[in-house]
């Protein structure tokens, strides 16, 4: 098949998506408990635009020729690496089925992809809009099933040319040694992460604290992302932590069907038995809890939007990825300090920094160790940016031109000549 | 009098490497489409020229007038300048578009052209006399992946972070350059069209665009359509007219920061002056070629004689690339010419709507009293005439497929760019010095080289200067491969990512730091 017509695929297949948008959005809620909205509006036109950005790739991946010592001709071929498997997370169910299929796609591989136990149903659609686009059978193989049994099958599989999965640094690990175990399959990984959000004094304040508010209530705060540490400069510091505490209370909660709620439950039960359990964790090692704490509601999974301010670096809610709706606020008075504290830490997916300062705000942005870091903004994301951890939130880079290494083999072919001439 | 050879075999045409249609694919056309723009395009709005001067654009297969089209000249360049400076401007609309929106209105607009692509074939066949099928089957698609290509490209052009010495934070942005001037010739209207506007828009440009004068309908209708996909106004203005006042005006102004011609390497010398004599804007051209095309012994014989065909006889021999000079390796010379006038004396001319036709008529009067010129020249200066060498018919500029055997490379017809279906095969011994041959030449567009030997064809394609060497084929084109001249053929490149080069300023930004950390 022509690179183009790749393109022409994975186009075609954003249109469905784009058909089907509503349907989508609702399926997501549903199954994900996200609020419906941001399902429709952020979730599904990331998923469409991410699959527009691969459809522009297709036919553009390409390999050099080289001027290399001696009377040959050589050039190297971007080929697809094979068959590849993915796993996929359930917190952003479509977002991360597409974020994994469309660059593969366009590179020309083929794909088992295993979604979520908690959250298959998006998945299965576009299994049905992928067949409805015209995608070759076989291309795209989609199976609903649990890690341990599924996907275990996946990274140990001796015919399977790569792994990429998305989900907790402690299974990202038994991928790893699941590739070494079997057939050196090629790893990526993207993993959790504890992120530092660093607000200095300088900054505008009332926009730092809706940011970080966002950047860590978003999505129930179930995000790799989610900005779990925010570090407050001194003399804004009581301030910051009054007006974070005013907007959680804000919040709304319910059904994520319902217009006018911004925060639905958390997926599992599972899940909202760790939140609670750290919550806990949290008032026994003698954070401050300045709101929220508990459940929400009468039924369902509902947690409370949860404010814990003077945290020291080594609670168990300063260290642990806690997935849930729950902020962490802890003082600092230097940059050299913060910087210490901030990549102290075995993650490095994401970080925010905010101030006016154009010094500050490139020397903090050149030394933290994150695979993303925003300034003066949080979680602005966008399919041609590259995304991904430092240390043990993971390797390789998703999204943008940097993905398409991960989905390519490249081969140099070398021809002799009688004669090399420049 | 139209000749009416042996009635077309169908799969000859889908031997067109391009072409994945058979004939049953292409809808009958209508061979009167109706001519719905026919003015200026400034501002998303249609206007007269200032002047309220018209000219006639004429169908080439009847000799007949089609209508009256706006003439823009010199006043109107400048309204059309203003138009693109102002929807260029720092925090416009066109200007504050996320990069990604750029990609998807071109995209928009390659499927309003996708969806008008049966009139929009029928009105490029009647205006500029190419057949039916291949405007369809051809043209078309190619406009449509262009535009695709390139609307895939507009997120993707990234600059750099560079790790310079010292305490800097160091970047490039890849800026567009501004307003840009495009002249497009009249052998692929619609197609020029989208090379030009392909990687302009999609690296954030804006465009005043001159299109041709003998074929300017095609041009016009699809500015409706930028209209109607959502481009802002200002973005694209398409001006109809003249070469020597409106084309012109454009090399001159000294407020176009960049133009591009593509046409003739006669006036491509009169750009570059223009450009030097105004404001030193950016010029990259597409200029003629004479184009060598090898035959090696060792080749296909019957594959190397329908490519060898097609590479001359395309497009009624109107290609900048075409394979002007067959040089054919001695020992398989005879058999060689004699297939090729065979073949020559088969094809079919007629009328352009017809599906079976391969050869419409040239594109005007001046084009076809150039070509017959060519032809005498040749007979006088002593090659063989071996098929064709007159007029097709008594209307319209249908020219008779000539074949001159045993030519030589200091013939007139060897030397310069004849741009009709007019065949010259010539003979050569060794690779040496048909290399040397094949580079004896002021242009330097396009080449082939067949042989099914390795090193050879690695050999010949190392050595010929030419922007692109086809191996065992010819006319083989993508969006995705760059295509442009050495030496007089012109400068730069268009199509691939190559493409987006001519469209694009880079500035670097060095910012101090405290300190510079790896």
């Amino acid at each position: 098949m022509d690179a183009s017509d790749r393109g022409r695929l994975l186009n075609r297949l954003a249109d469905l998506v784009e058909r089907d948008q509503l349907l989508l959005a609702t399926l997501e809620a549903l199954d994900c408990g996200k609020v419906f909205l941001t399902a429709y509006f952020v979730d599904l036109m990331a998923a469409i635009r991410t699959l527009r950005y691969y459809g522009g790739w297709a036919d553009k991946i390409q390999g050099k020729t080289i001027p290399v010592d001696g009377a040959y001709f050589t050039y190297t071929r971007h080929e697809p690496i094979g068959v590849c498997g993915q796993i996929i997370p359930w917190n952003f169910p479509v977002m991360m089925f597409v974020w994994k299929i469309a660059p593969a796609l366009c590179c020309g591989n083929t794909v088992v992809i295993k979604p979520a136990e908690q959250t298959p149903l998006s998945a299965l659609h576009m299994a049905a809009l992928i067949k409805e686009a015209g995608f070759p059978a076989g291309v795209v193989n989609v199976l609903p099933g649990y890690g341990e049994t599924a996907g275990c099958a996946i990274s140990h599989h001796m015919d399977i040319d790569k792994v990429a999965f998305t989900g907790s640094t402690a299974v990202g690990k038994l991928i790893q040694k699941a590739a070494g175990e079997s057939n050196l399959k090629r790893v990526t990984l993207e993993l959790g992460g504890k992120n530092p959000n660093i607000v200095f004094a300088d900054c505008d304040l009332e926009h730092a604290v809706e940011q970080a508010h966002s950047g860590l209530f978003f999505n129930q705060g179930q995000c790799c992302l989610a900005g779990s540490r925010v570090f407050v400069e001194e003399p804004i510091y009581e301030e910051f932590v009054r007006r974070s505490v005013e907007k959680a209370k804000s919040k709304v909660l319910g059904n994520p069907l319902s217009p006018g709620v911004d925060q639905g439950p958390q997926i599992d039960q599972k899940q909202f038995d760790k939140i609670l359990e750290l919550i806990e964790s949290g008032k026994d090692e003698g954070a401050t809890l300045e709101c929220g704490g508990s459940v929400w509601g009468q039924q369902g999974l509902f947690i409370q939007p949860t404010v814990f301010s003077n945290v020291t670096d080594n609670m168990r809610i300063a260290k642990e990825e806690i997935f849930g709706p729950v902020q962490q606020i802890m003082c600092f008075r230097s940059i050299s300090e913060v910087i210490r504290r901030a990549n102290d830490t075995q993650y490095g997916l994401a970080a925010g920094v905010f101030t006016n300062d154009i010094n500050k705000a490139l020397t903090v942005s050149s030394a933290l160790q994150a695979g993303m870091v925003w300034v003066n903004c949080y979680n602005a994301m966008s399919a041609q940016c590259p995304f991904g951890g430092f240390k043990m939130s993971g390797n390789g880079r998703e999204l943008g031109e940097y993905a398409l290494q991960e989905y390519t083999e490249v081969k140099a072919v070398t021809i002799k000549i009688s004669q090399k001439n420049s | 009098m139209l000749r009416f050879m042996i009635p077309r075999i169908l799969p000859q045409l889908c031997r067109l490497p391009l072409c994945r249609y058979s004939a049953a694919a292409i809808p009958a056309p209508s061979t009167k489409p109706e001519v719905h723009y026919n003015k200026l395009f400034i501002n998303n709005e249609w206007q007269d020229a200032a002047s309220g001067k018209t000219f006639s654009t004429i169908n080439p297969a009847t000799g007949e007038v089609i209508c009256q089209v706006a003439e823009a000249d010199e006043v109107d360049v400048d309204k059309a300048v203003k138009a693109a400076r102002n929807a260029f401007r720092l925090g416009s609309p066109w200007r504050r578009m996320d990069a990604s929106d750029r990609g998807l209105l071109l995209n928009k607009l390659a499927d309003a052209i996708e969806q008008n692509s049966a009139y929009l074939a029928e009105l490029e066949t009647l205006d500029n006399g190419k057949p039916y099928v291949v405007s369809y089957a051809v043209d078309l698609p190619h406009v449509v992946k262009c535009f695709r290509y390139y609307a895939g490209w507009a997120d993707k052009w990234e600059g750099k972070t560079i790790p310079i010495d010292g305490d800097y934070f160091c970047y490039t942005r890849h800026e567009p350059i501004g307003v840009c001037g495009q002249i497009i010739p009249w052998n692929f209207p619609l197609l020029m069209q989208a090379w030009k506007l392909g990687p302009a828009l999609a690296t954030g440009n804006t465009v005043v665009m001159k299109v041709a004068e003998q074929t300017p309908l095609t041009a016009l209708y699809v500015a409706s359509l930028i209209k109607e996909v959502g481009f802002p106004e200002g973005v694209v203005n398409i001006l109809p007219g003249l070469g020597p006042s409106a084309g012109a005006a454009i090399a001159r102004h000294m407020d176009v920061d960049k133009v591009a011609f593509t046409g003739s390497t006669e006036v491509g010398h009169l750009i570059q002056q223009a450009s030097g004599s105004s404001n030193l804007k950016k010029v990259t051209l597409e200029l003629g070629g004479k184009s060598p095309n090898i035959i090696l012994s060792d080749a296909n014989m019957e594959d190397a004689v329908e490519q060898s065909h097609f590479a001359l006889f395309f497009n009624q021999g109107q290609c900048c690339c075409a394979g002007s000079r067959t040089y054919v390796q001695a020992d398989i010379y005879d058999e060689f010419l004699e297939r090729s006038v065979e073949r020559a004396k088969r094809r079919i001319v007629g009328n352009p709507f017809d599906l079976k036709t391969e050869q419409g008529p040239q594109v005007d009067q001046e084009q076809f009293n150039k070509i017959l010129g060519y032809i005498s020249s040749g007979k006088n200066e002593g090659a063989k005439l071996m098929c064709g060498g007159g007029a097709a018919a008594d209307r319209g500029y249908f020219i008779q497929p000539t074949v001159f055997g045993d030519v030589q490379d200091n013939m007139t017809i060897a030397r310069e760019e004849i741009f009709g279906p007019v065949m010259q095969i010539l003979k050569f011994k060794t690779l040496e010095e048909v290399v040397t041959r094949a580079n004896d030449s002021k242009y330097g567009l396009a080449a082939a080289v067949f042989t099914k030997d390795i090193d050879k064809a690695h050999y010949v394609s190392n050595g010929l200067r030419a922007g692109t060497v086809w191996i065992n084929c010819y006319d083989v084109f993508g969006a995705q491969a760059p295509f442009g001249g050495y030496k007089a053929s012109g400068n730069g490149r268009e199509l691939g990512e190559y493409g987006l080069d001519n469209y694009t300023e880079v500035k670097t930004v060095t910012i101090k730091v405290p300190q510079k950390n790896s």
